[in-house]
């Protein structure tokens, strides 16, 4: 296979060059900080607001730096491409969102990203730290016998809800009790049409036939349910939704956020074919799509694929994804 | 006899040198049941402390310290899973260690504090085909061997080699912690790569020993 035409300079220094640029472009919103790497906002946490703080390895953005700024996260934390960070970036960026109210850290549930977070919450260990685990991939069944489902593009909704309620003045706990919340509502499954090709691997991370997809991909591409032959868009859509719906248990009745996610090279004309027929599946059980959001928002590279993500939600949570946001990937 | 400072050194550096020799086996290992880049992790953090010995103004003033290079270096250059319970390994074992002498007993305290720090970071028991399996039958050896009167470097012989049993009993296991554990009962018939990598630092520190 030929190599992957990539705009890169050095492989080792992507993920370096590409935060200096980012900076550069945004710095009303962002500051960058080397040695080590983090992200946090331009103006740093007002004071007595809970933190937030999230992060993990690079390659999905904008996750998470891109969701920097009022309304959302304090601090970002970027690992090497699809490699989490270490605890020593980890704990400065803790400290640096801690504005005297504690902090909250948003973790995929990766078993790396869980690790480093946990050690970096002991290392810096003058700030008050929660966690909370994403876990809303459908594709991984939850049980004793695995690692746990993985957190994937769910956790945009955790960082924006959350980051609403440390907005308006909510204490630690109850920044934790609306994050939980909203994990325990919100749930996803993604699809791979190709693979993606980290920048010093030079090749794809696996091979997919052309004219075969993979169910239930975590956000690296790695494997999920099974591979099958491409379909439809319609037929697609209604492999990721049914699983997602089931999951939640949703018979009629329940207003809900749709979000449907690119995983970096699909353009968004299909991205909103995927998701007029996922709104017509939910309509069809009854359920009222009440907020919407469709875009390459937690990608893998250059992979072609989409994820459905749906949160139910309630007044609470409505009025919290509605509140005010300034992020260089998501403002209103 | 007894093992001091300058063993402590040889182990970190032999490490070094058989995670550098075994590099592309492990990552390999880690490829067919894993992400891939366990070999390549190992190898930068290794790598990464045998530059700051080399630093250094002067040598450690106890084991304990040599160990503590060890594992901050680990947690902030290997990254993944591999460096958080590495790191909390050799983190633990560090504050067992604060003497410029082990006895055969020491080696016991070390490496049980060792094997308590990844159980308390990985959440990890025997049979979930992890580095688990290889450090605790290599921790009841080592008991055993100490009780009976052997020496350090014997007792570090029989953690290694029961390391290595460890390890390659992982092979027919169905991974339940770790990334791995998506694969289910595909995960069956391949060695651990953890597992494997405990094996040859825990053979490190026999041949330093010895």
């Amino acid at each position: 296979m030929a190599a992957v035409k990539k705009l890169i300079n050095d492989p080792q220094t992507v993920v370096a060059e590409s935060l200096d640029g980012f900076g550069a472009a945004h710095p009303d919103v962002v500051a960058i900080h080397r040695d080590p790497w983090f992200v946090t906002r331009a103006g740093g946490t007002s004071a007595g607001k809970v933190g937030l703080v999230s992060g993990g390895g690079s390659g999905h953005e904008p996750l998470h730096g891109g969701f920097v700024g009022v309304g959302m996260l304090d601090a970002a934390v970027p690992g090497a491409m699809f490699t989490s960070p270490t605890p020593d970036q980890i704990a400065p960026a803790l400290q640096a969102a801690d504005a005297g109210a504690g902090v909250l850290a948003i973790v995929k549930n990766y078993t790396g990203d869980v690790l480093n977070f946990e050690m970096a919450a002991e290392v810096a260990d003058d700030v008050d730290v929660r966690t909370v685990v994403v876990n809303d991939d459908v594709a991984v069944e939850d049980s004793l016998y695995t690692a746990g489902r993985r957190g994937v593009a769910g956790t945009v909704a955790v960082e924006k809800i959350a980051g609403a309620a440390a907005e308006r003045g909510d204490d630690l706990d109850a920044v934790v009790a609306v994050a939980e919340k909203v994990i325990a509502n919100v749930r996803s499954m993604g699809v791979a049409l190709t693979a993606c090709t980290v920048p010093h691997a030079g090749k794809p991370s696996f091979d997919l036939p052309d004219d075969e997809i993979e169910i239930g991909i975590g956000i690296h591409g790695e494997p999920g349910r099974r591979r099958i032959p491409l379909a439809s868009a319609d037929e697609i859509t209604e492999l990721l939704l049914t699983p997602v719906a089931d999951d939640l248990g949703l018979t009629g009745g329940e207003k809900v956020l749709l979000f449907v996610n690119g995983m970096g090279g699909t353009p968004a004309s299909e991205l909103y074919v995927v998701y007029r027929q996922a709104r017509a599946l939910l309509e069809g059980r009854g359920v009222e799509v009440s907020r919407s959001l469709v875009g390459n928002y937690v990608t893998s590279l250059e992979m072609q694929g989409a994820s459905v993500t749906v949160l139910r939600l309630d007044d609470e949570l409505t009025a919290l994804w509605d509140a005010p946001v300034h992020t260089t990937a998501l403002r209103w | 006899m007894t093992l001091d400072v300058a063993w402590a050194v040889d182990w970190v550096r032999r490490s070094a040198q058989t995670v550098t020799e075994h590099r592309q086996e492990l990552i390999e290992l880690d490829r067919q049941i894993g992400d891939g880049d366990h070999g390549e992790n190992l190898f930068r953090g290794f790598s990464a402390v045998v530059a700051k010995l080399d630093a250094l103004p002067a040598e450690p003033a106890d084991i304990g310290e040599v160990l503590r290079l060890v594992a901050t270096t680990l947690m902030s250059t290997v990254g993944g899973a591999a460096g958080p319970l590495y790191g909390t390994a050799y983190l633990r074992a560090a504050k067992a260690t604060g003497v410029t002498q082990l006895d055969s007993h020491g080696v016991v305290a070390l490496l049980e504090a060792a094997l308590e720090g990844i159980v308390a970071r990985g959440k990890a028991t025997t049979g979930e085909k992890t580095m688990v399996d290889a450090w605790t039958p290599a921790t009841e050896a080592a008991v055993t061997a100490a009780d009976g009167g052997a020496s350090p470097a014997e007792v570090l012989a029989a953690a290694a080699d029961a390391a290595h049993e460890g390890a390659e009993a992982t092979i027919p296991l169905v991974a339940t912690k770790g990334r791995a554990s998506y694969l289910g009962e595909r995960s069956a018939g391949h060695l651990d790569p953890g597992a494997r990598s405990t094996e040859l630092i825990l053979r490190a520190a026999a041949q330093a020993a010895a």
